[in-house]
């Protein structure tokens, strides 16, 4: 049962992983017992299972992520949703509305127009059919203030780290409220512009370096400096 | 409303039928459909070829002009050729511009005939640098049932061997058509043969149901001295360079028995 | 008329100083335009050749769309600039048959499966052309699609050989291309030793065809290392940088 790279070393689509009993992970295939590389990423042996950690990718929706999404067509069901992916997003009336939603009564762009952006779940998605969404549950509807950051979805686990470690960390060094969204939107919302922008940077370091290690350290000394020089 | 998606179980059919060396139709895996030419059919062209490849149906008119040659060719004639799908051959083609497929048509055929040198161009000048003959190959898929290409080859191969070139003199300068009529000076003969990758399988001559189900197609085309003059590969699968040296080889071989329908052994 | 070309001398070498198996030199840059979903950037010899992946994204006109895959689109295009005499900027005929070889070299690398109803759009832009821009246009190509972290199978490497004053060459430049006997453009996927675009035009005898391919394949086989280093290249840069800093 041969590996044929270093645990974490960087490979590219069609680069021979492993070959005899493993399990082909995330970002990988399998023909016979051989297990390729199929994006360019980070490779990682745990157990028998193998997988690549992308370093660059699309956010394909999964049901149960929040995402952030802007709104971008109104019909007489409801809302369409730019979320940042291949697929847009519907919105149902049924979801905003408490009561039955009549659409000759009832106007959907009072509640939300073209433009606003939304935090929202996807409560459902098959590759048949475009994802669903809702906004009916604590924290999530229209965003009204604050600032949206883009980044690769490929980092959005880095910049939520190892049980929220990084995420809670940027939150408690910045004084901001950051949510992130899985489709690589993060809405940061902070006392004053000046958090805010030393929130975005942070957001930009961990996304190029996500795939370096020491990193946690790094943002926190990088903050910490940020600070310094303004006062 | 017709279409020519064929269904799952077909496709299983054909698949699992060429596994066991053996075709939907009866024929083996290198065997070619009936075929069947004819030449002259269209009177107003300088030259014409009809060819029925099993129920494919291709037509070559060929129309020659007097025009100016390319400027970094100024003693050569010109050769075009295009390809028409005519809306009436199958339910997928539709009128309007040329598709990708009709311009890959026109362009395989054509590299066949430019790269074995068929037609002696230099022949074809007639005031060097200023007028040469210009020679039109138009492909008009008639009916289409597989295997365009290898169709449209030998039906552009027929319709040239019976091409006329009418006679002129220059007076003052100006061409001047006079009565009666030239052969065309063809010294080439390139035949194209198709081979289609199905479930590991080569296959020669794909019918329509063929090529739904392949994974990619390879045109190889010969000159009378058995050398290679064109190869297209076709599809969105792939070969394996070991498939593509058999592929040679088979093609070669059926290349000869091609030609031999048209051109006559001396 | 005047006189042909010599294109290799009598040591062997060619116009351009290689040997018969040499290719040009070749630069790669990956993730190069900031709007595209992927891009990359290709020198081989004066070749200068930029691509750029969008996608997969909604379908437009939508009726395009496949139930079951993603539509695979792509765009060759020469710039008016990039040869000799002014090429016309509509897409000539020649364009649209190498838009169609290239997208079926590349096509079979994609898991379009995964992204049914989307479509992924491909523009390849010679910006200067020297011989063998297909070829160079599936490789620069195939580091923009990985670049857009598309899943792939492999890497697609492509390569042209053939035949010039009786040799066997790799990786014809303009001259040859125009001037030779003979060009087979190959693009190959090293790891499922698969072959997605092949033609050929010229003339060459079945054995001589087996010699150029093989040659064709070994020069892809070259140029997908490079192909590796170049998409590795840019984060290696910055795990070196910052884990530098910190020593």
């Amino acid at each position: 049962m041969p590996v044929f790279f270093e645990n974490r070393e960087i490979v590219t689509p069609g680069d021979l992983l492993a070959e005899g009993g493993f399990d082909a992970g995330r970002n990988t295939y399998k023909i016979d017992s051989k297990i390729y590389a199929c994006k360019l990423g980070l490779v990682e042996y745990k157990g028998r299972t193998v997988s690549v950690v992308a370093l660059n990718t699309f956010y394909v929706p999964s049901v149960g992520d929040l995402v952030i999404g802007k709104i971008v067509e109104i019909n007489l069901h409801g809302w369409i949703v730019d979320i940042n992916s291949p697929y847009s997003a519907t919105l149902r009336a049924s979801e905003v509305f408490n009561k039955p939603y009549k659409p000759q009564k009832d106007e959907l762009s009072e509640f939300l127009s073209i433009g606003d952006l939304i935090q929202a779940k996807v409560i459902a998605y098959d590759r048949t059919r475009d994802p669903l969404l809702t906004i009916r549950e604590p924290g999530l509807g229209k965003i009204t203030h604050g600032q949206i950051v883009k980044v690769s979805p490929a980092k959005i686990p880095r910049i939520i780290g190892r049980k929220g470690s990084m995420i809670s960390m940027l939150k408690k060094e910045t004084h901001c409220n950051i949510t992130v969204g899985q489709n690589g939107l993060i809405h940061i919302y902070g006392r004053n512009p000046e958090d805010e922008r030393i929130a975005v940077l942070a957001i930009k370091k961990i996304e190029l370096e996500a795939h370096t290690s020491g990193l946690t350290d790094r943002i926190t000394e990088m903050i910490s400096k940020e600070r310094g020089s303004d006062k | 409303m017709t279409s020519t998606t064929i269904s799952r179980i077909r496709q299983n059919q054909i698949a699992q039928l060429i596994a066991s060396n053996k075709r939907l139709d009866g024929r083996g895996l290198t065997d070619y459909r009936p075929i069947q030419i004819e030449t002259g059919i269209i009177e107003k062209a300088e030259g014409s070829a009809r060819v029925r490849l099993g129920k494919t149906e291709v037509m070559v008119g060929i129309k020659i002009d007097i025009g100016e040659p390319y400027s970094d060719r100024p003693n050569e004639g010109v050769l075009t050729t295009s390809a028409e799908f005519v809306p009436l051959a199958s339910p997928e083609f539709e009128a309007g511009p040329p598709g990708e497929d009709s311009v890959e048509l026109a362009r395989v055929v054509d590299r066949g005939i430019r790269e074995s040198k068929a037609i002696d161009l230099e022949k074809l000048c007639v005031i060097p640098g200023k007028k040469v003959f210009i020679v039109f190959i138009d492909i008009y898929v008639l009916n289409h049932d597989g295997n365009l290409i290898d169709a449209s080859a030998l039906a552009a191969l027929a319709a040239l061997t019976n091409t006329k070139i009418f006679k002129y003199e220059i007076k003052d300068g100006e061409v001047e058509i006079k009565p009666g009529f030239e052969e065309l000076p063809l010294v080439n003969f390139p035949v194209a043969v198709t081979l289609a990758e199905i479930d590991g399988k080569l296959i020669v001559d794909p019918w329509l149901d063929e090529e739904e189900v392949m994974n990619a197609r390879l045109t190889i085309s010969f000159d009378k001295d058995g050398r290679i003059c064109a190869m297209q590969k076709g599809g969105s699968g792939t070969l394996s360079p070991q498939q593509i040296i058999e592929a040679v080889k088979i093609a070669k071989e059926k290349s000869e028995e091609l030609r031999s329908l048209v051109v006559k052994k001396s | 008329m005047s006189k042909k070309i010599r294109l290799v001398d009598e040591n062997g070498i060619r116009t351009d100083g290689r040997k018969p198996d040499e290719l040009r030199p070749i630069k790669l840059e990956v993730g190069i335009l900031n709007n595209a979903d992927g891009s990359a950037y290709i020198e081989q010899g004066k070749n200068k050749i930029l691509a750029a992946v969008y996608g997969p994204r909604e379908v437009h006109p939508r009726h395009l769309a496949l139930p079951d895959r993603a539509l695979l689109r792509c765009r060759y295009h020469m710039a008016p600039f990039s040869v000799q005499e002014r090429k016309s900027p509509a897409p000539s005929r020649r364009e649209v048959e190498l838009s169609k070889v290239i997208r079926e070299a590349l096509e079979p690398a994609i898991f379009l499966e995964r992204f049914p109803r989307t479509s992924i759009d491909l523009f390849i832009e010679v910006l200067q052309a020297d011989g063998g821009t297909r070829a160079a246009g599936v490789t620069v190509a195939s580091l923009a699609l990985a670049d857009a972290g598309m899943p792939m199978r492999d890497l697609v490497a492509a390569c042209a050989a053939g035949k010039a004053d009786g040799y066997i060459v790799l990786d014809l430049n303009d001259i040859e291309d125009k001037e030779g006997e003979a060009d087979v453009p190959v693009a190959y996927m090293p790891s499922l030793n698969a072959v997605g675009l092949l033609q050929m035009d010229g003339q060459l005898t079945p054995e001589e065809f087996e010699q150029a391919f093989n040659l064709a394949i070994e020069g892809c086989k070259r140029i997908y290392e490079l192909q590796k280093q170049a998409l590795k290249a840019k984060y290696l840069a910055i795990k070196e940088a910052v884990e530098e800093a910190v020593e």
